[in-house]
């Protein structure tokens, strides 16, 4: 194993790490609510379109509001609907709801004492990995001796082949 | 040497551990954010009589039980006797009639009793949403100045009623 492997395992590693990251943000269902939604101004509709995404429904517990049709959800987008416009902001609906339900309707949960470790341990796990792998590979290579064989090494090695071609012709 | 045995070993069984534990977990059993803040004021028609009002206001000065409910609600059906059974105890009962209609509901109050000293109906869902409700029967336990002390989610059952609340309506009760 050559130094320039180990590094480019490392280095694939890292780039997975940092990249897959904002790839997940825009992803997501675009099926239109039941009853259509008319907002006043561009910005009202985006809030709306971003609150519905990253809200989750609290009865059918995987989906968010714009995806589920639980009665709540429907009425949850038509409060929310009603909020923004309103002239409601985009933290003063998330808060409403979050006094109403708790943290969890949050698909992206505050960062606190009770979420490091939710947030940060997947990628903690990865860096303790990629390190380990990095140490053990440089190890295993360090183990391999480069020293050019010594005289009776070089005689052995020879017998050693010669003897392997005999027996398998 | 011997660690490199042993470690993916102890490593896999915490996993199993932990899994285990997450069986055992109930997802739907969110905790609240409204335990020990004042429970949302409302102002609703009664749902018996619908040119009075049930307010709020209305379940303070003494601890109260609040029990959100619909006719649709397969599980209220079977909770009901158990708020007959709290109200026998002695603890105010309340409702909060949840996106049904009028006449359903009172056709379930006539076939199954009618155990709440006042019941509010929430026609829109309205009051519900302020309450966080999102999934009934849901039953609120509050104190004489109406902040809500505690909440279950789901069917009441008879060692929820003797285990908790019984003892903390009575602990409420001797609170001034």
């Amino acid at each position: 194993m050559s130094r320039n492997r180990i590094l480019a395992t490392c280095i694939v590693g890292w780039a997975a790490l940092f990249l897959t990251g904002p790839v997940l943000a825009q992803s997501g269902p675009t099926a239109p609510p039941s009853e259509p939604m008319v907002f006043a101004t561009e910005e009202q509709e985006a809030s709306y379109q971003q609150l519905v995404r990253e809200l989750r429904c609290t009865v059918c517990q995987n989906q968010n509001l714009i995806e589920s049709n639980a009665p709540l959800a429907a009425d949850l987008r038509r409060q929310i609907s009603v909020m923004i416009k309103d002239g409601a902001q985009t933290d003063e609906v998330v808060e409403y709801m979050v006094a109403r339900y708790g943290d969890f309707v949050l698909f992206r949960p505050p960062k606190n004492a009770t979420t490091y470790l939710l947030w940060y341990g997947p990628g903690a796990l990865m860096i303790i990995g990629l390190t380990l792998l990095g140490l053990i590979l440089w190890r295993r290579r360090s183990q391999v001796t480069t020293d050019p064989l010594s005289v009776e090494e070089q005689q052995r090695l020879r017998r050693l082949l010669d003897d392997d071609e005999k027996g398998s012709s | 040497m011997k660690l490199r045995f042993v470690l993916p070993l102890v490593a896999f069984f915490a996993l199993v551990g932990l899994l285990w534990v997450g069986l055992s977990l109930d997802p739907r059993a969110l905790p609240s954010p409204l335990i020990g803040r004042e429970a949302p004021s409302f102002d609703l028609p009664e749902l018996r009589d619908p040119e009075t009002r049930f307010t709020s206001a209305e379940m303070l000065g003494k601890p109260a039980l609040f029990n959100v409910w619909a006719s649709w609600c397969v599980t209220c059906r079977q909770e009901h006797p158990m708020l007959a059974e709290l109200r026998r105890s002695g603890v105010p009962v309340y409702g909060l009639n949840y996106k049904d209609t009028r006449s359903d509901a009172l056709r379930f109050l006539a076939r199954f009793g009618d155990p709440y000293d006042a019941i509010g109906f929430d026609e829109s869902g309205m009051v519900g949403i302020d309450w966080g409700v999102y999934a009934t029967p849901e039953t609120f336990l509050m104190d004489r100045h109406g902040m809500i002390r505690f909440k279950h989610i789901g069917m009441i059952t008879p060692d929820i009623i003797e285990q908790k609340i019984l003892p903390l309506y009575r602990q409420l009760e001797m609170e001034s």
